[in-house]
């Protein structure tokens, strides 16, 4: 299993993977992508990790349990929809902000929905973790 | 029991005094309201309850609720500052108390309700809290046993009630039980109706054949049989019966059906109870007797059963009552309950004795008393109701026989010369003694002034007859036929008592065989569960998705067939060379994964038609749906191959039993979903929401790519219980595999 090239691929792949992982989460709104592909992807970086350096190498690298991950994500989607309550709209209503908008330029936006859909990356990656950690710890 | 005597606090503490006056208080609200509903009143409160299903909390107060309230708070009252002491001491009191005031709330509510379904709910309270009750001294197997057999009885029986009332509702249109007019006898649901209303009256009242749980269910502490198995709750069944006296009473099937079930049921119960050396159990029979009684005169239903019926409910409660918490006192003062071994008690219990003669006398029918006066009007009523032999012999057999057994639990131990006992007889506290002097009280003072019954009687009786009743209560007037038959009563009755021990012993071979029946019953429906269990739960995987997906084949099948679908095979003609590769390369994996013998192939091999299927997605222009297929797909085979380690070998032999079977179910499943989706294709496709989501997307949710805006704006929701499932499906696999990894203890 820790074949030296697995290992030293995995150091450059794992990186990669995350930043590939989130750039897929942010680019969801326009573009192929978002936060369920995202944390899959994520998923598959912590996953490589895990086979290289075996599992608990992974999880001290997680730094948290996958399972308040997950669960850490199903309450910021939580929040992100309780939030559509504030200005008054109904639960899950998206609420916008637009930092430095101009007449041409929208600037850069902020929103609940990116706050809703890191929550599902979140749930994703911890859920999927949590269930493949369980599973190699078990042999 | 409290064996060490006495609690040191007063009164069982702040949950026996609160216990006590709750109960009191009612007592006393419910009673200022005695003058209005004498004149005739009926009262009524109503509370939106569920608007949406019509039901309404009405509370109605009419002669015959507020009877039944009177009687539940009174005599709660009585039997609370009792359990205070009896139970004082108890590790548990606080606990028996709670449920004694769930049963009250329950009983109160169902005697008051106006609409069926909230009566229905308090019926159950009822049943729930009296089960709880038998089985207070729950580390005795009978005491569940019996609890258990109660709950089962009676809970059917109030299925069957629910029934009735959705049934009554169709019927009547409505819930509401004063806004039922006139008779459903002529409705086409009439004879549903009535058996279902009886099946639930008669589990609750324990009419034959459905006794059985009552005496049994004197496993339960003394003052619990005195209120729940006497006073109240078995009452409710007889309340039923009274409450839908008009709407369904008054035909040839209500005046049969009650009147054998009642006549036979207080003939039968009465000699059972001459049989039993336990007093209580004799009460226990004795109660049967009575509950008999009220159901054969409510279904003779002439002016006069009614109201002696009435009349007789009071009468009842009283002496029963007051014996039940008697027999609590001499077995808390003696140690024991048994008849042939009592004996002389009266000097060393004199007031117990005192509360035991007067309230005996009652249920003897002696005159001066209450129960003189009740038995009087039965037999009147009974002289002049149709089938009338039958009405008379029933109610004779029952009262001679209720003389004696009056003789075995009240004469018989304080009399004579005093007989050892386990325990050296003393007296018991005030508030043991307190309920069954006022109750037997009671039974005196209202033979002395039958008017005062009155004013609960006339109004009950009008409320049962659903017309006005004309009430006259009196305990001597002239020598007719009924005072001439209570005479022979009491002579027969007499001639019985002094013979009672021959009796006894000549009915002990006489042995009905319900219980064993019960228990056969109650192992079959055991037997039979863990049979199907056994057959349903396998523990194989392979059979429960199986199992699945031929639910799912079959009633898509059935749907498919009903809708007449029309699939049109599309010409292949447009078909690229890119299509039929994608196509090849899925079939293949498909081939393969059904055909190979490694685990490891085949699910590499499902990887390949999943990654086909991503393919399929690329080509038709969802990027999104591919990519996540095609993510899903590799965790999938990842996870699979990481669990395979923990499998068992593969057992070659079992697979090719099994192949055929499964590869049939994968063609027909795969060939019914070609169906569907061919017959979608041949209908137009309704692009509207398409459309709608296009347009909508950038200019309301600043994105443009549809699916993921629709994903976590338009439909977030949806989504948020999507990731709430993976959370949580993932939380419980890890459980369960954790939960493997260390065997349980």
């Amino acid at each position: 299993m820790t074949s030296l090239i697995v290992r030293a691929a995995t150091r450059l792949l794992v990186g990669l993977l995350l930043l590939f992982s989130i750039w897929m989460l942010l680019r969801g709104h326009n573009e192929p992508g978002g936060g369920f592909i995202g944390g899959l992807i994520g998923a598959t970086g912590f996953i490589l990790y895990a086979v290289a350096h075996g599992s608990k190498a992974a999880r001290e690298a997680l730094r948290l349990d996958p399972r308040s991950i997950a669960v850490g994500g199903l309450g910021l989607a939580l929040l992100a929809g309780v939030a559509g309550f504030l200005p008054g709209d109904g639960l899950f209503a998206g609420q916008w902000l637009f930092i430095g908008a101009t007449e041409t330029d929208k600037g850069t936006p902020l929103s609940t929905i990116l706050l809703f859909d890191l929550g599902v990356y979140l749930v994703v990656l911890g859920s999927v973790l949590a269930l493949v950690f369980a599973l190699e710890e078990e042999v | 029991m409290a064996d060490d005597g006495t609690d040191r606090r007063f009164l069982g503490g702040p949950a026996g005094w609160i216990s006590i006056l709750l109960p009191f208080g009612l007592f006393l609200w419910f009673a200022q309201h005695i003058p209005a509903v004498a004149g005739g009143a009926v009262l009524r409160w109503d509370v939106e309850w569920i608007p949406s299903l019509g039901v309404t909390l009405g509370i109605l107060l009419d002669g015959l609720s507020l009877s039944f309230a009177l009687l539940i708070s009174g005599i709660g009252a009585l039997v609370t500052l009792y359990s205070a002491s009896y139970l004082g001491g108890h590790p548990h009191y606080v606990r028996f108390v709670c449920y004694l005031m769930a049963f009250m709330t329950g009983m109160l509510g169902l005697v008051l309700s106006d609409n069926l379904l909230a009566l229905f709910v308090f019926w159950e309270v009822t049943t729930v809290s009296s089960y709880l009750l038998i089985g207070f001294n729950a580390d005795e197997a009978k005491s569940r046993r019996n609890a258990l057999q109660a709950l089962v009885v009676t809970g059917t029986g109030g299925l069957a009630f629910l029934a009735g009332i959705v049934l009554i509702g169709t019927a009547a249109g409505t819930f509401s039980i004063s806004a039922i007019e006139g008779s459903l006898a002529d409705h086409a649901l009439y004879l549903p109706i009535f058996w279902l209303v009886i099946a639930g009256a008669f589990s609750k009242s324990a009419q034959f054949p459905l006794h059985f749980w009552l005496p049994n269910a004197m496993a339960a502490p003394t003052p619990v049989s005195a209120y729940l198995h006497s006073a109240t709750m078995v009452k409710g069944g007889v309340y039923l019966l009274a409450r839908m006296n008009p709407s369904l009473g008054g035909t040839d099937l209500w005046f049969w059906t009650l009147a054998i079930a009642g006549g036979f049921t207080a003939v039968f119960a009465s000699v059972l109870a001459i049989r039993q050396t336990d007093i209580k159990q004799v009460l226990a029979y004795t109660t049967l007797m009575a509950l008999g009684t009220l159901v054969l005169f409510i279904g003779v239903g002439t002016d006069y059963a009614l109201e002696a019926a009435m009349a007789f409910l009071l009468v009842h409660s009283f002496y029963k009552a007051a014996l039940f918490l008697m027999i609590g006192v001499v077995d808390h003062g003696t140690g024991t309950r048994d008849a042939t071994v009592l004996r002389g008690l009266g000097r060393a219990m004199p007031v117990t004795m005192l509360a035991a003669m007067l309230a005996a006398a009652s249920m003897a029918g002696l005159p001066p008393l209450f129960g003189f006066v009740g038995k009087e009007f039965l037999y009147k009523a009974a002289l002049g109701a149709p089938a009338m032999i039958w009405v008379t012999g029933c109610i004779f057999a029952a009262s001679v026989l209720m003389f004696v057994a009056a003789g075995i639990a009240a004469w018989r131990p304080f009399t004579g010369p005093l007989a050892e006992t386990p325990v050296e007889p003393h007296e018991g506290p005030w508030p043991m003694l307190a309920g069954p002097v006022l109750l037997s009280v009671l039974g005196l003072a209202f033979g002395l002034m039958p008017d005062w019954a009155e004013a609960l009687v006339a109004p009950a009786a009008t409320a049962v007859a659903g017309r006005p009743v004309e009430v006259d209560l009196y305990l001597f007037k002239e020598v007719n036929a009924a005072f001439v038959l209570s005479l022979v009563t009491f002579a027969t009755g007499f001639v019985l008592y002094l013979l009672h021990g021959r009796l006894r012993s000549g009915l002990a071979r006489f042995k009905p065989r319900f219980d064993p029946g019960w228990d056969r019953l109650m192992d079959g429906v055991a037997a039979g569960a863990a049979g199907l269990t056994g057959l349903i739960q396998t523990g194989r995987l392979r059979r429960y998705i199986f199992v699945t997906f031929l639910a799912l084949g079959l009633s898509t099948a059935v749907a498919v067939w009903r809708a007449g679908l029309s699939p049109e095979i599309p010409p292949l003609d447009d078909l690229e060379v890119k299509h039929w590769s994608v196509l090849t390369f899925i079939l293949a994996g498909a081939l393969l994964t059904a055909f190979t013998n490694s685990r490891m192939t085949a699910v590499a091999a499902l990887g390949v038609v999943g990654i086909g299927v991503a393919l399929v997605f690329i080509i038709f222009g969802a990027p999104d749906v591919a990519i996540t297929q095609l993510l899903v797909e590799v965790l999938q085979v990842v996870l699979v191959a990481v669990a395979m380690l923990k499998l068992p070998y593969l057992n070659h032999e079992y697979v090719k039993t099994v192949r055929g079977w499964d590869l049939l179910l994968a063609i027909s499943i795969g060939a019914m979903t070609t169906v569907i989706l061919l017959a979608v294709q041949a209908a137009p496709l309704d692009l509207e929401l398409t459309a709608f989501f296009e347009e909508a997307s950038a200019p309301l949710a600043f994105g443009r790519n549809i699916v993921n805006v629709i994903l976590v704006d338009f439909r977030a929701l949806d989504t948020f219980g999507e990731i709430a499932v993976v959370a949580v499906a993932a939380l419980g696999a890890y459980a369960l595999l954790k939960g493997v990894r260390r065997p349980s203890p």
